[in-house]
């Protein structure tokens, strides 16, 4: 079964690291990263940007505004896809991830989510 | 058959006795999980390629003792300590005997089952690491959200670790309790199947068949009169899952059931079980109830059951095991022995106790006694507190068809 995985972190925390700092980290996560990929059963792991567009129905055509649908401090940094046996497996693959190993002081978090049976045909 | 339909047919068959023995080899749930995991992936990559081995579960062992070992060394890596695992692990011989396999699942069920668990946990553990269910099955199974269940294996694998429980089948010495503990966790599932606490069906059957299947794996390596009274009294039950339920669902009872649809083989081997329990003069509740099934087994009609047995076994289960249902179902078989006054005056000084009074059960005992003694009013308020009681939809329909008879 597909996991879908929300990496969460807090934009203005980053931002506000010195490149040494920054670089650390940049270490750190290369070695979770690494046994994450070694599993063999991560199917799609990406970084995204922090910039965000949301478009929501509301007239002909959609309302564009800039910002997160979600008004929060976090935001999605990254996406994972674990391919698992169960949930229980999932959190044991996804539990490599920085996002649930480091980063607790800049708003890291790791959220899975199962993908609906539907889509497993 | 591919290759990946055989790397999947090896899971189904194998994962179990593999991750067991893993965690034997490894000492550590957690651990043996990653391990078992990756040797599976390796098997995906290498099994298209050069065939399947000969012995796949072998070979899946000491692959998934090699992944360990590679992880424990990044890890190494990373934080310059070498686990005194690791160096263990370079220099131990890597041999594994079937019967060590055997052993390894004992191992597996007891740490699972183990006393720092709470009940609930020991449950969820035991049907994920020993029987293989997913944590989304469990889930269904009990009516649960699969994240509850699998926070509960997570701090139940976390608390195995803090409390550094051994993967070792108890000394001789600890072996009654830790046996009793096991036993309670399979009559749990078997009881989740067979009597579902609440949703749709009676039965689930899978729960049923999981239960036997672990009853039957404990059974055969520790001969114990108590697990094999515990068998006997699953498959016991179980003989007769097709007749009670009707062909349209609804809760057939015992009395009204087509005996012919009782599954004979079954019955057999529960009785035999419960010989060879009972012969021992060690056995206990599970083979008592056992035997109260096996006499209900071999009556070919309803009017030819042993009820003299089934009184004396219910009062001997009394004092060995005191508790309200027990007296119940012995003020329901005193009726049948003795006729329905007799069982109302045992169960109405039983009620007048109060400890079954939101028991749905009691009361639908209590109103069917006083239904045979043509009490109709008496009879109808019983069966409204039962139905104002019962949770479960079948046995709901049930009690209101027999209000309506009224």
């Amino acid at each position: 079964m597909k996991y879908l995985c929300l990496a969460y972190g807090d934009p203005k925390k980053m931002g506000a690291l010195t490149k040494p700092e920054f670089e650390a980290l940049v270490t750190q996560c290369k070695a979770f990263d690494a046994e994450l990929r070694a599993t063999g059963q991560l199917v799609e792991g990406k970084s995204l940007e922090w910039d965000v567009v949301t478009l929501r129905p509301g007239g002909p055509k959609p309302i564009v505004t800039d910002g997160p649908f979600a008004d929060t401090k976090e935001r999605v940094g990254g996406v994972i896809i674990i391919e698992a046996r169960d949930l229980n497996d999932a959190i044991r693959v996804a539990s490599l991830h920085p996002a649930a190993r480091i980063g607790a002081d800049l708003g890291w978090a790791l959220e899975i989510r199962p993908y609906s049976p539907e889509c497993h045909q | 058959m591919n290759a990946r339909e055989q790397v999947e047919r090896v899971w189904r068959e194998e994962s179990r006795r593999v991750l067991a023995t893993l965690v034997r080899l490894l000492g550590d749930l957690e651990l043996a999980e990653d391990a078992l995991q990756a040797a599976f992936v390796a098997a995906l990559e290498d099994w298209p390629r050069g065939g399947v081995p000969a012995n796949p579960r072998a070979w899946l062992v000491s692959t998934g003792r090699h992944k360990a070992l590679d992880a424990l060394r990044r890890q190494q890596r990373l934080d310059g300590t070498l686990s005194t695992l690791a160096e263990r692990l370079e220099h131990e011989p890597e041999v594994t005997h079937d019967d060590e396999i055997a052993d390894d699942r004992l191992r597996l069920v007891f740490a699972c089952c183990h006393p720092a668990l709470a009940p609930e946990a020991r449950l969820a553990l035991t049907l994920r690491e020993v029987c293989g269910l997913g944590t989304e099955e469990i889930a269904r199974a009990f009516l649960t959200s699969a994240p509850t269940i699998a926070q509960r294996i997570v701090r139940a694998k976390a608390r195995l670790r803090e409390e550094r429980v051994p993967f070792e089948p108890p000394s001789r010495a600890e072996l009654p309790a830790r046996l009793d503990a096991v036993l309670h966790v399979i009559y749990l599932v078997f009881n989740e199947g067979y009597s579902a606490t609440s949703g749709a069906g009676v039965v689930r059957a899978d729960l049923c068949s999981e239960a036997i299947r672990l009853g039957r794996l404990v059974a055969e390596l520790l001969p114990e009169p108590e697990v094999q009274g515990l068998l006997a009294l699953m498959l016991l039950h179980d003989s007769r899952r097709e007749a009670r339920t009707s062909s349209d669902g609804e809760l057939v009872l015992l009395d009204d059931q087509d005996r012919s649809l009782w599954r004979r083989a079954q019955i057999v081997e529960g009785v035999k079980l419960v010989e060879s329990a009972i012969a021992t003069r060690r056995f206990g509740a599970y083979t008592l109830q056992a035997a109260i099934a096996a006499v209900h087994a071999e009556a070919a009609t309803p009017a030819a059951t042993d009820w003299a047995e089934i009184v004396a076994l219910y009062e001997l289960l009394l004092t060995l095991t005191p508790s309200p249902v027990v007296e119940l179902n012995l003020a329901v078989a005193l009726a049948m022995r003795d006729g329905p006054a007799a069982g109302l005056e045992r169960l109405e000084r039983l009620l007048a106790r109060g400890e079954l009074r939101d028991y749905p059960h009691a009361h639908a005992a209590h109103a069917d006694l006083l239904r045979k003694l043509g009490r109709r009013d008496e009879a109808r308020a019983a069966y409204e507190r039962a139905l104002a009681l019962s949770k479960q939809e079948q046995e709901r329909r049930f009690l209101a068809g027999r209000l309506r008879d009224l």
